[in-house]
C-alpha cells in the first residue's frame, strides 16, 4: 500500500513542473527555516480500535499560517486523526509535534493555544450564548471576551437566547466562537459545516475566511469537497485511513483528472455503450461507465463533445442529461479510489 | 513562497502569554463551573420538583394518613342483650347487637373486631383474630367490662396520664427518613444523570479539550450541590417544625454536618455509577437498582428493625441507613457528633470508597 501511496506523489511531481511539491522547494540553508515554520508535524500515525483500523501511518505536515484540509469520506480516520493531534485521543505508535511542542510533556500550554471544535458537541441546551461563552472563556488565560466572541460570530442578537433555541447554523457558531475564546494559534474545525444548509455554510465559510486573515492555522476536515476548495491552502485526501494525494486543490485536480468533466445518463442502452470507442475520442481522458451514467475527462472540450454526439448516434444510443462542468475535488477523489465520496 | 511573510511570530505570542494577568474572582473556572451547573439545575422544571416539592408533598400525605388520632373506638358485637348491656359501659367499645349469622359475616369481614357469645353455664366465648391488635385490643377491653358489670373489683386502684408528646410520632419518625431519602435521590440523581448526559452529548470531551482543570469540573459539581443542600433540607426540615412540630433536639451545626457529609457520599456513589454510562437508560437502571434495596432496607418509612437479625450488619453498612440513623439519633435523641461515630464512619468509609473508585473509573468521553 505504501509504494501506491509513493506512485502518487511522484505522480505530482511528474506531472506537472509547475507545480509546488508537497514540501517547499528551498535551498537546503533554509530547510531548519521552514522546519521552525511547520504547525504541525505529524509522523507514521498509527491508531486501531477494536474491529477496526483507523489510521495507518499516516505524515502529514502542516505549516503556520495555512488552512489545511483533511478530506475523505466518513470513516478514512479524519477525525480520528484529528483527535489525536488534539490530545483527545492516544496513538498506538507515531508522533504527533504541534507548534514545536508535545502532548505528553506540554499538554498545559498546548490546551491553552488550541482551539478546538469537535464534530457533533451538543453544548447545554439550558444555558445562554453568553453564559456558554462566558464558561469556555473561563478556562483560557487570554482572549476576547465573550461579547467580543459573540460579535465575531455575528451571534449578537442571540446573546441572551437558550443554546437550545438556536438553529443548527447558530449552534455551529456558537461551536466556533467557544473554539476562539481563547485567542488560539491553532484551529481544530472537526467538519464545521456538516449537516447545514446552502447558506448557513456559505456564512460559516465566511467567517472561517475571516480567521483566516489574522493569520491562524487551521485543520479543518470535511467531506465536502468544495469546503475544501473554497477554504484550503493545501489538503491532504485520506482514505482507508491512509494518505492518498497531498497538495493544493488546484494542483491536485491538475494533476490528476482533465480540466474538465462532461457527464451523461445512457439509461437502459448503457450496457451496450462501447466505452472502449468513447475513449479513444481525441480529448478525452478517461472514462468511467457507472449505474448508466457516464463521466469523462475532457482536457478539449469543444472537440471532445461534437465528438461524443457523434459517436452515440453511430452507437445509435440516445442521449439524455449531458452535463459538463469544471473538474473538483470530488473528481479528484473518484480519479483516486473509483469511488465517489457519498458512497458509505 | 508569498506564505513565508504571513506567518505569525509564535515565539512572540508565546511569551506575551506568559504576562501575569490578574483574575477578577467571577471569571475563575471554578466559580464559572459552578454557577452553569447551578443554573441548569435552577432552568429544570423537574428536577426542582423532585428536590423540592415531592419530599414534602410526601410528607404531608404519610403525616395526615398516619397522624396520631384520639383512641380509637372499637366496634364489636354480641348476640345477646345481657353481654350487650354490660359492654355499653365500656366508652372505648361500639357495641352492636345482631343475629348470629350476621354477626358472623361482620367478624369475617372486619366490620367488627370481636364478636362476644354466650357459652355454657354463664360463661362468655370472645370469638377474634388474634393476629389483629385491634381483636387483642377489644378482646381486653371487653372482658374487663363484662368481669367488672358481674361485680369484680380491682385490688390495686389505677389512674391515667396522658402524655401526646412530638418526637415519638410517626411523622417524628418520618421525617429525618424523608430527609435522607431526599439526601440520596437528589445526589445520586443530580450527579448521575447530568454527568452522564454530558457524556452522551460529547459536551464532557469538549471540555477536556479545553484548559479546564478537570478537577474543578467535579469540584463545580460538588459546590453547586451543596448550594442546592441548604435550601433542601431547609425546606423538609422547616415544613417538618412548622407543621408538624417535629424537633430537632440536638445542635443545628452536628445536623448540619450530617447533612453535608451524607450529601458528599451520595454525589461520589451518584459519580461513580455515573463514571462509565453512556446513555441515560443504562444510568437510570444502575441508580434505580443501588437506591431501590436501600429504600426499602434503610428505615425510610419503617424501621429497618423489622428485618432479621442475620440481615440487620448488611443494612448498618448501607450509606441510606447510616445518614438516617444518624439523622433521627440527632433530630429525635439530640445525639451530638461522638454519639454519631459509627454512623459518620459508615458514611466517610463509602464517600472516600466511592470518590476513588468512580475518579479511577471515569471516562471523560
Amino acid at each position: 500500500m505504501a509504494r501506491k501511496l509513493y506512485a502518487i506523489r511522484i505522480m505530482f511531481r511528474g506531472t506537472d513542473s509547475m507545480v509546488a511539491c508537497p514540501l517547499p522547494r528551498r535551498d537546503t540553508g533554509f530547510m531548519s527555516a521552514v522546519a521552525s515554520q511547520l504547525a504541525l508535524r505529524v509522523k507514521g500515525l498509527q491508531k486501531a480500535y477494536q474491529d477496526v483500523v483507523a489510521v495507518k501511518g499516516l505524515d502529514l505536515e502542516v505549516r503556520a499560517g495555512e488552512c489545511f484540509g483533511l478530506l475523505g469520506p466518513n470513516g478514512a480516520g479524519k477525525t480520528t486523526t484529528v483527535e489525536i493531534c488534539e490530545g483527545l485521543t492516544a496513538p498506538d505508535s507515531g508522533d504527533v509535534e504541534l507548534l514545536g511542542m508535545h502532548w505528553n510533556s506540554d499538554a498545559k500550554q498546548l490546551r491553552q493555544r488550541l482551539g478546538i471544535q469537535l464534530q457533533d458537541t451538543q453544548l447545554s441546551e439550558k444555558l445562554t450564548v453568553f453564559e456558554t461563552l462566558r464558561l469556555f472563556r473561563s478556562f483560557f488565560e487570554q482572549g476576547p471576551g465573550a461579547a467580543e466572541a459573540i460579535a465575531l460570530v455575528q451571534l449578537e442578537e442571540k446573546t441572551n437566547s437558550r443554546v437550545g433555541n438556536l438553529s443548527g447554523g447558530q449552534k455551529q457558531r456558537l461551536a466556533l466562537a467557544c473554539a476562539l475564546v481563547g485567542d488560539p494559534d491553532f484551529l481544530f474545525l472537526d467538519e464545521p459545516t456538516t449537516g447545514l444548509d446552502p447558506q448557513a455554510r456559505r456564512q460559516l465559510w465566511d467567517l472561517i475566511e475571516q480567521f483566516k486573515s489574522s493569520g491562524r492555522t487551521i485543520l479543518l476536515t470535511t467531506h465536502y469537497m468544495d469546503e475544501a476548495e473554497r477554504l484550503c491552502e493545501r489538503v491532504a485526501i485520506m482514505d482507508n485511513g491512509k494518505q492518498i494525494a497531498l497538495g493544493s486543490p488546484r494542483e491536485l485536480i491538475a494533476s490528476t483528472c482533465a480540466e474538465h468533466m462532461v457527464a451523461f445518463s445512457a439509461g437502459a442502452n448503457s450496457l451496450v455503450l462501447d466505452v472502449p470507442a468513447l475513449r479513444r475520442i481525441e480529448g478525452v481522458r478517461d472514462v468511467r461507465s457507472e449505474n448508466g451514467t457516464v463521466e469523462m475527462q475532457v482536457t478539449e472540450l469543444h472537440l471532445a463533445v461534437p465528438a461524443l454526439l457523434a459517436e452515440l448516434t453511430r452507437q445509435n444510443i440516445p442521449l439524455t442529461e449531458l452535463s459538463t462542468h469544471s473538474a473538483t475535488l470530488e473528481d479528484v477523489f473518484v480519479a483516486l479510489t473509483g469511488r465517489h465520496l457519498r458512497d458509505e | 513562497m508569498s506564505e513565508t511573510t504571513a506567518i505569525p511570530d509564535v515565539r512572540a505570542r508565546t511569551a506575551e502569554r506568559k504576562a501575569p494577568r490578574g483574575r477578577v474572582f467571577a471569571e475563575h473556572p471554578l466559580v464559572q463551573l459552578t454557577v452553569v451547573r447551578f443554573l441548569e439545575t435552577l432552568r429544570e422544571p423537574e428536577a426542582l420538583f423532585w428536590i423540592f416539592a415531592f419530599p414534602i408533598l410526601l410528607a404531608a400525605g404519610l403525616g395526615i394518613a398516619f397522624r396520631n388520632r384520639p383512641a380509637e373506638v372499637l366496634k364489636i358485637a354480641t348476640v345477646s342483650t345481657e353481654i350487650t348491656q354490660s359492654l355499653q359501659r365500656e366508652k372505648l367499645l361500639a357495641v352492636e347487637q345482631l343475629d348470629l349469622q350476621s354477626a358472623e359475616e361482620a367478624l369475617r369481614t372486619g366490620k367488627i373486631a370481636l364478636l362476644a357469645v354466650p357459652g355454657a353455664n354463664g360463661s362468655v366465648v370472645y370469638r377474634y383474630d388474634d393476629t389483629n391488635p385491634e381483636g387483642r385490643t377489644a378482646r381486653m377491653l371487653a372482658d374487663r367490662a363484662v368481669q367488672q358489670a358481674a361485680g369484680r373489683v380491682d385490688p390495686v386502684v389505677s389512674s391515667d396520664v396522658l402524655m401526646r408528646e412530638p418526637g415519638s410520632r410517626y411523622i417524628d419518625f418520618l421525617i429525618p427518613g424523608l430527609l435522607g431519602m431526599n439526601l440520596m435521590g437528589s445526589a445520586i440523581w443530580g450527579m448521575g444523570f447530568t454527568v452522564v448526559d454530558a457524556r452522551r452529548k460529547k459536551l464532557l470531551k469538549r471540555l477536556v479539550a479545553t484548559p479546564m482543570p478537570k478537577q474543578y469540573f467535579l469540584l463545580s459539581y460538588v459546590l453547586s450541590r451543596i448550594l442546592m443542600l441548604v435550601a433542601e433540607v431547609g425546606i423538609v426540615l422547616g415544613f417538618g417544625a412548622w407543621i408538624f412540630h417535629v424537633p430537632v433536639r440536638g445542635s443545628l451545626l452536628d445536623l448540619a454536618v450530617v447533612c453535608l457529609l451524607g450529601s458528599l457520599t451520595f454525589s461520589a456513589l451518584g459519580l461513580l455509577l455515573a463514571s462509565r454510562a453512556r446513555t441515560i437508560e443504562a444510568a437510570s437502571g444502575l441508580m434505580n437498582a443501588v437506591m431501590l434495596p436501600m429504600w426499602i432496607a434503610s428505615g425510610v418509612f419503617f424501621s429497618a428493625q423489622r428485618f432479621p437479625d442475620v440481615v440487620q450488619p448488611i443494612i448498618k453498612a448501607l450509606p441510606l441507613t447510616a445518614a438516617i440513623d444518624a439523622l433521627r439519633a440527632n433530630m429525635l435523641q439530640g445525639a451530638n457528633l461522638v454519639q454519631l461515630a459509627p454512623q459518620v464512619g459508615v458514611l466517610g468509609a463509602w464517600l472516600i470508597f466511592c470518590f476513588v473508585v468512580a475518579l479511577k473509573l471515569f471516562r471523560w468521553r
